[in-house]
């Protein structure tokens, strides 16, 4: 059911890795750009602590990936951490309070990348997923995708019966960040697991199937204004995208050609589709430049003709 | 029909399943992890420890605010959940920074704010082994008493005389109302292992219980009970000099005729 009946459609090409190096840096350029962040944002926090990193006389970045303070002023907070200390039954300070909805509205426009662009995780994950292509691994079982949601219903359930935030108490990722800010230890056993899991187990196992943390932001990415567009009158159906895709289940051709992009908020904005596409049929935009395909059929809610209306 | 709803019933009861053993297991990892929460030596102004565990979102900015590198965030294998920070007083004590400024940096009020004078601070509580102290064995040491920055009330030393041709003892004593748990004494102990520790209250303090009067302390009704009945209200002139009454209860035929 494409809204361009397959006959019509132009043969699919397959994508061909550039031979030169430009090429080959250009194709990789979001890869980069993912691992500068990743890295930089570490580097922030590592910097302020250990080697007193300043601006205008006031510490770059302090705290963790949990909490923390930009320039001595601005507070942030991750807020699936706060909403789990609120759920065990305790009252905040207005700091970490405001520090956790200034993250929830910074991810509510630019969808999941806390997970693609700023989760140490994501560095071990991506490894095992790079690895378990270079072996051809095989997943030992199958796991739904939504396990997670449930996962993350169970944090703020265990929350509210345990009275501590459930899955900050037991969380790897917390456990990696810290432990490489704050000096290393046995939490780094947990980064090791997950890596495994992932390399040996099931393909995005954790990223993709359990992390509640992802899931969280998935549901929050659901608002997202910064989206994958997609073009449909390009596209090829080659299936590229899908290939290298760490959560395939958001490229639904049809989906996506009624609304003109990638609606669904598990999408983490990696842009691992955007350069492999052999018709550069997907790139960014916001959520108000992306139009359905003059050949899609009608969205189907108001909400929807609104936004597309030019 | 009867197939698909019955399936349905399967699935939910194995999901349920799914749910509850995982949550049984996680449920479990959170209260071994709290179970090391009672070894661990907080910041100044940390809430009591079930709430500490709740609101504090293990940021380190406590850590990073710490000029002495006192505070640490507990690794796995630390005696503390992990990720919280934490203190070893013999490696580095609280030196107890009067603008306290690790509670200042805490952003959800793990560390109250309503702590505004570091010597109200309650750490932990200094215990004496005083079968290793070397003034409980008889040597002049009172280190702990001198580095203690609230000397002479959280610890005193007490002098003990004992028999002929052995001199009188200088014993440490450590009073909980003014001890701040900073740990300077443990850090500064001379003994291989110190013999004056920093430990949470709640593993080494009693309670005697309100049912127990130390009458010698206050004026309790007890002691009023045998106060003598205060005398009337004197009318007329005072005598000076009460002679014995001439009848009073008690006095028989035996009493009578002795009388000057």
């Amino acid at each position: 059911m494409s809204a361009i009946p397959l006959s019509t459609r132009r043969a699919a090409r397959l994508y061909t890795p550039p031979a030169t190096l430009a090429g080959k840096l250009h194709d990789a350029g979001y890869l980069i750009l993912r691992r500068i962040t990743q890295v930089g944002v570490l580097l922030l926090f590592f910097g302020t602590l250990h080697w007193g990193w300043q601006v205008m006389g006031q510490p770059v970045l302090r705290g963790n990936l949990s909490a923390s303070e930009l320039l001595g002023v601005i507070p942030l907070a991750d807020p699936f951490a706060v909403l789990q200390q609120l759920a065990s039954g305790h009252a905040l300070q207005a700091t970490v309070l405001l520090g956790a909805a200034i993250l929830l509205v910074f991810y509510a426009l630019a969808g999941r990348v806390f997970c693609s662009w700023v989760c140490p995780m994501n560095m071990v994950t991506d490894l095992a997923g790079w690895l378990r292509g270079k072996f051809d691994l095989n997943n030992l079982f199958r796991l739904q995708r939504g396990t997670r949601y449930w996962v993350m219903g169970m944090a703020l359930v265990l929350s509210a019966l345990m009275g501590v935030a459930a899955f900050e108490w037991v969380s790897p990722i917390s456990m990696l960040h810290r432990e490489i800010i704050f000096g290393v230890g046995m939490g780094l056993s947990a980064a090791l697991g997950i890596f495994i899991f992932d390399l040996l187990i099931l393909k995005h196992g954790w990223c993709g199937h359990l992390c509640p943390l992802g899931a969280f932001y998935g549901l929050l990415g659901n608002a997202a204004l910064l989206r994958v567009r997609f073009d449909d009158s390009s596209c090829t159906h080659c299936g590229e995208c899908v290939r290298v895709c760490p959560e395939p289940q958001v490229l639904n051709f049809k989906k996506a050609a009624e609304s003109g992009m990638v609606t669904a908020g598990a999408c983490t904005n990696c842009a691992r589709c955007v350069p492999i596409c052999p018709e550069d049929s997907l790139d960014f935009a916001l959520r108000w430049d992306a139009h359905p395909s003059p050949g899609a059929s009608q969205p189907r809610t108001p909400n929807s003709t609104v936004r597309n209306t030019p | 029909m009867q197939a698909s709803r019955r399936e349905f019933l399967t699935k939910a009861a194995q999901g349920a399943a799914v749910a509850a053993c995982g949550g049984l297991i996680w449920a479990q990892l959170l209260r071994q992890e709290a179970a090391a929460s009672v070894l661990a030596l907080r910041p100044p102004g940390a809430l009591a420890e079930r709430d500490f565990a709740a609101t504090c979102i293990k940021c380190g900015q406590c850590v990073q605010a710490c000029p002495y590198d006192t505070l640490r965030l507990a690794r796995a294998e630390d005696d503390a959940p992990i990720g919280t920070p934490h203190f070893v007083p013999r490696d580095i004590p609280c030196y107890m920074c009067s603008d306290i400024p690790c509670q200042v940096a805490c952003p959800t009020g793990a560390l109250s704010p309503e702590l505004k004078n570091i010597a109200k601070a309650r750490m932990g509580l200094a215990v004496i082994d005083t079968e290793s102290c070397l003034s409980w064995q008889g040597l002049r040491c009172e280190v702990c008493y001198r580095v203690c920055p609230v000397k002479g009330e959280a610890i005193t030393i007490e002098n003990r005389s004992r028999v002929v041709s052995k001199h009188a003892l200088f014993v440490p004593h450590v009073h909980s109302q003014a001890c701040t748990g900073c740990g300077m004494c443990e850090d500064a102990c001379p003994t291989e292992k110190a013999a004056i520790r920093v430990l949470n209250p709640a593993l080494v303090q009693g309670r005697i219980g309100s049912h127990y009067r130390l009458g010698w302390l206050s004026d309790t009704p007890i002691t009023q009970d045998f106060k003598p009945p205060e005398a009337p209200p004197a009318v007329g002139p005072a005598v000076t000099e009460p002679s014995a009454p001439k009848t009073a209860p008690g006095m028989d035929v035996l009493n009578q005729g002795i009388d000057p």
